[in-house]
């Protein structure tokens, strides 16, 4: 198993952390990982994205041209790395934030409308990992959804685990949706 | 009672190589004599600075560490955190500390550095020769200001005391003179002010000192002296520019 | 101990700190900035106590390690490409002075202010020089977090041993990312003055005992200097004869060796995996150790029987490909791909360019 994932959107919509989710869950089950953020002026309020590579071998580049996974939270995203991802990959479109469709019809496209989806479940703020709910359905091979939220609480820390609960909630919504509307 | 004039094992026995009437060999005098009789000697680091007193590693009896050009209070600054307790100064010339190095004393002034400056202005680069200095006078000639300091081309000198006394990180700021035996023992007894407010853990302390430069000055030693007396003094006037321990 | 997931940059601090390092100094330059960062908080914790400061300049930055240095202590800085040119003045003192510390470089795109993503542009300024004078750092380029861990220590002692500072040449790939690690136990560094006999550890002229500190990096007469050059020359061949390290990856039936260093060898690594499962043998030799260079083993690697070709592949304009050059010395075909910048060569063209070797072969 070899997973190359870049997960990208808007600075400040949690893109970096989900991605950091899915790599400490890797690590969590004893698998090689690396996550590798962008960094610099593209973070101060534009777009924020995140290389994860899960393997079950040592991962050679950290750097990924041709993702098997794209995680796109908003259409710059999407116009930036829809022409990147194998054939018979996976392409995952936050449609609350655009109307776009995707013209691949060589990879699996999902369009999963997360900000409405994060707000029935009363976690606004959950988009991001409602998108990963959504990965994960798509991805079961990938990490166990109990080491995923494992890896959650690790990440969030006791500072922040309040908000365990409704990540769980939205985490479960997105991967309902995506097993509903296949 | 009798006083006796004797040598102090502060200082080695080098021979030093300073010029006829330079002040250099005076403050490092009165550098080892405060060290002694604050009875601190075992325990103290001096920097050296770039410039004519490049070699005082070689004429001061204890550790000592030389400093690139200007840098003398970072490197005071790294010795001091690594070693709280010792006793740290720098010294440092006119054109190391007001010129190339200005960021850093003014820095480790900002931050209270718990150091202490002994800054020597002679209104001149000694070691390369006589150039103008940031502390050169308007209208003194130099080997780069052959027709003398012009204050609309390269602006009127710098002003160390009175600067950095602005800065909250000064505890102690006091400029003396080499021109007469009083002003000398005033001298002494401020570079031992601040070696003393130093070890009791005070903020940056700078004492800077009035000095000649007789070869580059173009003059002899005593008319060095009066020329010192009348035209560095009335520019930089002497005093106590700022003494938290006093307020 | 179980592996934890660590960014690039806390690691290298981290790890500084495990090997008695409790002495930083430093000014903020991105990619590097979490490192003082990093610092700034571990430093004051209980079971560290040491000193973190941000300096006004990287040229005050390494002037206060090169302060901390003659006392004794681990000391260190990090900064980035442009920061680091800035500390050159500093750098060639502290290997005149011969005080040991450690510099991080996390490289990123030059010349000048240049780009903020991951470089390669200074192994010339790491390797040949950078301040001015005849002389040489220690310089490590980790292509791993876990690596960098480790070349941190090493670094540490090697400095202590010989006297010299030493560098870490990371980039901003490997200062962001995160990876599994494990890191080494915390270790204490004690001053010792019968080990360290030169360092400022006080001196009482009346009552004397070992010897009096005299850090200088000015040595007037000709002849004090050659004396300095002597030792120092001499010291660095025996740093060559045994410290360097590199990597050799799948070279048993290689027929092309890639050369490359940090980030760029783990990119080189996918394409010759893949390429590997086509049937087709490509090795690599990568320095850990840029100085002292593995000449020995780069030319024992593109000399190896069944080997035709050596590929240097690098983010810069082929700045190791003169240290290939001249370990190879005309004894294999050498091609190079490269860009400079942070343009990174990615998987694909690699790996056309080693098909399109192997088409000529």
């Amino acid at each position: 198993m070899l997973e190359q994932c870049i997960f990208a959107g808007f600075g400040g919509q949690g893109t970096l952390l989900i991605g950091k989710f899915l790599a400490c869950a890797g690590l969590m089950e004893g698998k090689e990982v690396t996550w590798l953020p962008s960094y610099g002026p593209e973070m101060r309020g534009g777009t924020a994205n995140c290389s994860v590579v899960v393997s079950d071998k040592p991962i050679a580049a950290p750097v990924i041209s041709n993702p098997s996974a794209v995680i796109a939270m908003n259409l710059p995203s999407l116009l930036k790395f829809e022409h990147t991802v194998q054939p018979g990959g996976v392409l995952i479109i936050n449609s609350s934030l655009t109307d776009a469709k995707s013209s691949r019809d060589d990879v699996k496209v999902a369009y999963v409308p997360a900000t409405e989806i994060a707000e029935q479940v009363g976690n606004p703020k959950g988009a991001n990992v409602v998108i990963l709910g959504a990965y994960m359905a798509l991805r079961p091979e990938v990490v166990k959804v109990e080491t995923l939220i494992e890896a959650m609480k690790e990440e969030l820390g006791p500072r922040k685990m309040k908000f365990l609960d409704g990540n769980v909630k939205a985490l479960h919504a997105g991967m309902e949706y995506v097993k509903n509307h296949q | 009672m009798a006083v006796e004039y004797k040598a102090t094992q502060l200082l080695t026995e080098k021979p030093r190589h300073y010029c006829p009437g330079c002040g250099h060999g005076i403050i490092h005098r009165l550098v080892a004599e405060a060290i002694e009789e604050l009875d601190v000697h075992g325990d103290v680091v001096g920097i050296s600075p770039v410039g004519c007193s490049v070699f005082a590693n070689n004429y001061f009896n204890f550790d000592m560490v030389n400093a690139l050009h200007g840098r003398a209070p970072a490197v005071g600054t790294g010795i001091k955190r690594a070693k709280p307790d010792s006793l740290v100064f720098t010294y440092q010339g006119d054109g190391d500390l007001a010129s190339i190095g200005a960021a850093e004393v003014v820095h480790a002034a900002m931050r209270g550095e718990k150091i202490s400056t002994v800054f020597v202005n002679n209104a001149i680069y000694g070691m390369t020769g006589g150039q103008m200095a940031p502390t050169t006078l308007v209208g003194q000639k130099t080997t780069t200001s052959p027709n003398g300091r012009d204050a609309d081309w390269c602006g009127s000198p710098i002003r160390i005391c009175e600067m950095l006394s602005t800065l909250e990180g000064t505890y102690y700021v006091e400029r003396v003179a080499l021109d007469s035996p009083g002003h000398i023992n005033q001298a002494k007894k401020a570079i031992k002010k601040a070696f003393q407010y130093q070890m009791e853990g005070k903020g940056y302390c700078l004492v800077e000192v009035l000095s000649t430069c007789p070869t580059n000055w173009s003059m002899s030693p005593v008319e060095s002296m009066d020329w010192l007396k009348e035209n560095m003094i009335p520019y930089y006037p002497l005093g106590v520019f700022k003494d938290k321990g006093a307020e | 101990m179980a592996k934890k997931l660590m960014k690039g940059s806390e690691a290298i601090a981290e790890a500084a700190i495990r090997n008695g390092c409790r002495f930083f100094f430093g000014y903020p330059i991105t990619p590097q900035t979490e490192i003082p960062e990093y610092f700034s908080e571990r430093m004051f914790e209980e079971d560290v106590n040491g000193c973190f400061l941000q300096a006004e300049s990287e040229v005050s930055a390494i002037n206060m390690v090169y302060g901390a240095a003659t006392t004794g202590v681990r000391a260190m800085t990090s900064s980035s490409s442009p920061g680091i040119s800035l500390k050159q003045e500093g750098i060639s003192s502290l290997c005149a002075a011969e005080l040991p510390c450690v510099i991080v470089n996390v490289m990123r795109g030059g010349p000048g202010i240049g780009s903020i993503q991951a470089g390669q542009g200074d192994y010339y300024q790491a390797v040949k020089g950078g301040g001015h004078g005849d002389y040489h750092l220690i310089v490590f380029a980790p292509s791993s977090v876990q690596e960098a861990i480790d070349c941190m220590g090493k670094a540490f002692d090697l400095a202590d041993k010989y006297r010299t500072p030493a560098m870490i040449c990371a980039d901003g790939i490997i200062a962001q990312m995160m990876e599994p690690v494990e890191l080494p136990e915390i270790r204490d560094y004690k001053v010792d003055p019968a080990k360290k006999p030169w360092a400022a550890t006080g001196y009482d002229c009346k009552n004397p005992v070992g010897q009096r500190a005299d850090v200088t990096s000015l040595y007037v007469e000709t002849e004090e200097l050659d004396v300095l050059h002597e030792r120092l020359q001499g010291t660095y061949k025996v740093i060559e004869a045994n410290e360097v390290q590199y990597e050799a990856y799948n070279m048993e039936k290689a027929e092309i060796v890639v050369t490359a260093f940090g980030t760029v060898a783990r990119i080189a690594k996918s394409v010759i995996d893949e390429l590997e499962g086509q049937g087709i043998h490509v090795g690599m030799l990568r320095p850990i150790t840029l100085w002292p260079f593995p000449y020995e083993a780069v030319h024992k690697a593109a000399t190896q029987p069944g080997v035709k070709a050596v590929l240097d592949v690098e983010m810069n304009a082929g700045q190791m490909l003169d240290d290939v050059k001249i370990a190879i010395n005309g004894a294999q075909k050498i091609e190079f791909l490269g860009h400079c910048g942070s343009h990174l060569p990615t998987v694909e063209e690699i790996k056309a360019k080693i098909l399109a070797m192997k088409e000529g072969m």
